[in-house]
């Protein structure tokens, strides 16, 4: 596919790092960032505050420029050119319409400034008052609104001049959570039937897994994985991914052998001496103590038996309504959570003070690169 | 108060004879407590206007003064003039240039001040938290001084053998001083050096409160510098603008000092023609009713202020 112009990703940062401020009290907002967003995906920017991805953002809407590195935008460098030269809409937080203007001015704004002649600019604004449902308030003052009703004028507004990307700076973090989950999915319509490039930004990791095509984690101005949903919940390669998205058991194990090939499995030897199969992260690894890590819900309880991977004694159990969370206190040591669907009308077969034995689901056990 | 009050609560259904006293007793107390400010309200403010107004209708004093008889000659001067020659009826030419050129003077002055002035305080208005103060307090230290002093500064520094002059002659880039004092150049620079303080604070109480997420947000959809000024900035500080305008324009129309010290005697504004007539002129109705056009003018200004602020986005700074 190379050569092909669909193959040219529609944002690409290269090895983007930003300071901020110099001298010893500088702050490093971004260290070495690259990525590569295709185009037409739902690209999602996902970490705690402070990690950067509120920075890498700005930098591709033009408010900053990077320190160092480069930012394409469909192939072209657009590292220091002004936001008002790239073809790129930002969605902001606090949404920021404009409050001297109508619900339709607003909209109509970004073509305004490019200065297309007004009947085109009333048509457009029509097309995407009716977009995001909103005909009914088009001559309203923005704070005649509600707050979900600013967050659709807020990215019909951006969605208006056509942009070649689409930037959303946690844009649901204001809403309330019934508005957010309408939102969720108005945005993936939105995203669907435009087929303009959406670069999302949260630090909800159930929003990016939900809405996401792909998901970039960052922490403290790094991206750590990429992946689509399924790789960043399955296939955490990183201590902080795993703990940062879902919850997660952490085992210290030992790599036996690492496999040959990309089918077969690499072996761990656990701390209770049972050996069990494990995926690796991508790139080598050798022997010696590794971290694994297992999700809850792909373990189950038993009576302890001879084959169980893991023993212990089942210390509280909390009940979850759909599912029951296990916290199991293990024989060498640590805590491990098992988490079992409910049947309806069911008592659970354990209780708390139980010795239990724990089985992993076959390919659940994932190796952590630190 | 809350006593009468109660009373009056208590006797409500005792008897209607109670009620009516309490009640009166009630508006005289509001009137009491009102009383303070109603007293400076009338003396500092009405009393000097009513006399002023009655003044204008009398007769002048041949030594100054009035003379207690109704006369409209005080309005009458104010716009026509009769010939000392041949009694034909002429306009006051020379009071309408002196109103014009008043008017003209405030006017660029409140330009140049609001050219100025609008940089500074957008400067202020985006420098870190802890700095602000610090600029809002240089801004404000030629208050310190007194305003015929740092007049006669100005004066000191564009006058022909001052220091403007001294520095281009000696750099040789001109070979005789430029006529900057007693020249309309004079009265506005110093009228906007007096004044600019009144134009910065109001400008800089609303870029303060500007939300600047939404000059982002014009930058983003396309607006450059200029259209993010134009369609973003000065549409929300435009209370601001108007306050400082207004600030500006009314004493500069009505200013004294800054006209007779740096226009000299020739280049006269409204202020230098009401007190020619209460000093040399001896025409005290034609000075108050000089003065009482100029409030008008004023009024007509603040009239134009109030009908665009309340059309313009004030609710948005809430």
């Amino acid at each position: 596919m190379h050569g092909n112009l669909d193959a040219i990703p529609a944002i690409s940062a290269q090895q983007v790092t930003k300071v901020f401020g110099a001298g010893p009290g500088s702050v490093t907002a971004l260290d070495k960032v690259s990525i590569d967003i295709q185009r037409n995906e739902f690209f999602t920017l996902l970490g705690p505050s402070g990690c950067g991805k509120t920075t890498l953002l700005r930098l591709i809407a033009g408010f900053d420029h990077p320190t160092s590195g480069r930012i394409d935008l469909e192939g072209s460098d657009i590292s220091y050119l002004p936001p008002f030269k790239r073809p790129v809409n930002t969605v902001f937080q606090s949404y920021a319409l404009f409050p001297h203007m109508s619900v339709a001015e607003n909209i109509g704004f970004g073509l305004k400034m490019l200065g297309k002649p007004a009947a085109e600019i009333d048509a457009e604004v029509e097309v995407m008052l009716k977009l995001v449902k909103m005909e009914a308030m088009r001559d309203r003052s923005t704070a005649q609104i509600s707050g979900g009703q600013q967050q659709r004028v807020a990215l019909a507004r951006a969605l208006a001049p056509k942009p070649k990307v689409l930037l959303l700076d946690e844009p649901l973090s204001a809403l309330d959570l019934k508005l957010r989950k309408e939102m969720q999915i108005e945005l993936k319509r939105l995203q669907h039937e435009t087929g303009i490039t959406f670069v999302f930004v949260t630090h909800d990791q159930e929003e990016a897994l939900t809405m996401s095509d792909r998901i970039a984690v960052m922490s403290a101005g790094k991206v750590l994985q990429v992946g689509t949903p399924r790789d960043i919940y399955d296939r955490p390669s990183r201590r902080f991914v795993a703990d940062f998205i879902g919850d997660t058991n952490f085992m210290d194990a030992e790599l036996v052998s690492a496999g040959k090939g990309s089918d077969s499995k690499a072996s761990l030897k656990l701390a209770s001496g049972k050996q069990i199969a494990a995926s690796l992260p991508d790139g080598d690894m050798s022997a010696g103590t590794v971290t694994a890590v297992v999700r809850p819900e792909h373990a189950w309880l038993t009576k302890p038996k001879a084959s169980s991977v893991l023993t212990g004694n089942l210390e509280t159990i909390v009940y979850f309504g759909t599912d029951t969370h296990y916290h199991v206190s293990l024989a060498t040591g640590g805590m491990f959570t098992v988490r079992m669907q409910n049947a309806r009308g069911q008592a659970g077969e354990f209780s708390e003070g139980d010795e239990v034995g724990i089985d992993i689901d076959a390919d659940a056990v994932q190796v952590l690169r630190d | 108060m809350t006593d009468t009050a109660a009373a009056s609560r208590k006797s409500g259904t005792s008897g209607a004879q109670a009620g009516v006293e309490a009640r009166r007793a009630d508006v005289r107390n509001r009137w009491l407590l009102a009383s303070p400010a109603l007293t400076v309200i009338f003396f500092a403010a009405l009393g000097p206007l009513l006399i002023m107004l009655v003044y204008s209708f009398l007769q002048k004093g041949s030594y100054g003064g009035v003379v207690w008889s109704f006369s409209l000659d005080g309005w009458f001067n104010v716009f026509l003039k009769r010939d000392i020659f041949d009694d034909t009826l002429g306009f006051a030419d020379g009071h309408l240039s002196i109103f014009w050129r008043s008017l003209k003077l405030s006017f660029g002055t409140t330009v140049l001040a609001l050219l100025i002035g609008f940089p500074t305080a957008y400067y202020i208005a985006t420098r870190p938290a802890n700095l602000r103060p610090v600029f809002l307090f240089l801004i404000t230290i030629p208050f310190w001084t007194n305003l015929l002093i740092r007049t006669f500064a100005i004066m000191e520094v564009i006058r022909n053998e001052g220091v403007v002059n001294t520095l281009l002659m000696s750099l040789g880039v001109i070979s005789s001083p430029i006529q900057m004092l007693y020249t309309d150049f004079a009265i506005m620079l110093g009228m906007v050096y007096v004044y600019l303080p009144l134009m910065v604070l109001p400008l800089y109480a609303s870029m303060e409160r500007l939300d600047f997420r939404l000059v982002e947000a014009g930058y983003d959809l396309y607006a450059t510098r200029l259209g993010v000024l134009r369609r973003i900035i000065v549409p929300m500080v435009k209370p601001g603008i108007i306050a400082g305008s207004i600030l500006v324009f009314v004493p500069s129309l009505g200013a004294y000092v800054t006209p007779r010290v740096l226009g000299g005697g020739k280049n006269m504004m409204l202020g230098n023609l009401i007190e020619l007539q209460f000093g040399q002129g001896r025409n005290w109705p034609l000075g108050a009713a000089l003065s009482i056009t100029l409030l008008v003018v004023v009024m007509v200004a603040l009239l134009f202020y109030v009908r665009n602020a309340s059309k313009s986005g004030v609710k948005s700074h809430g």
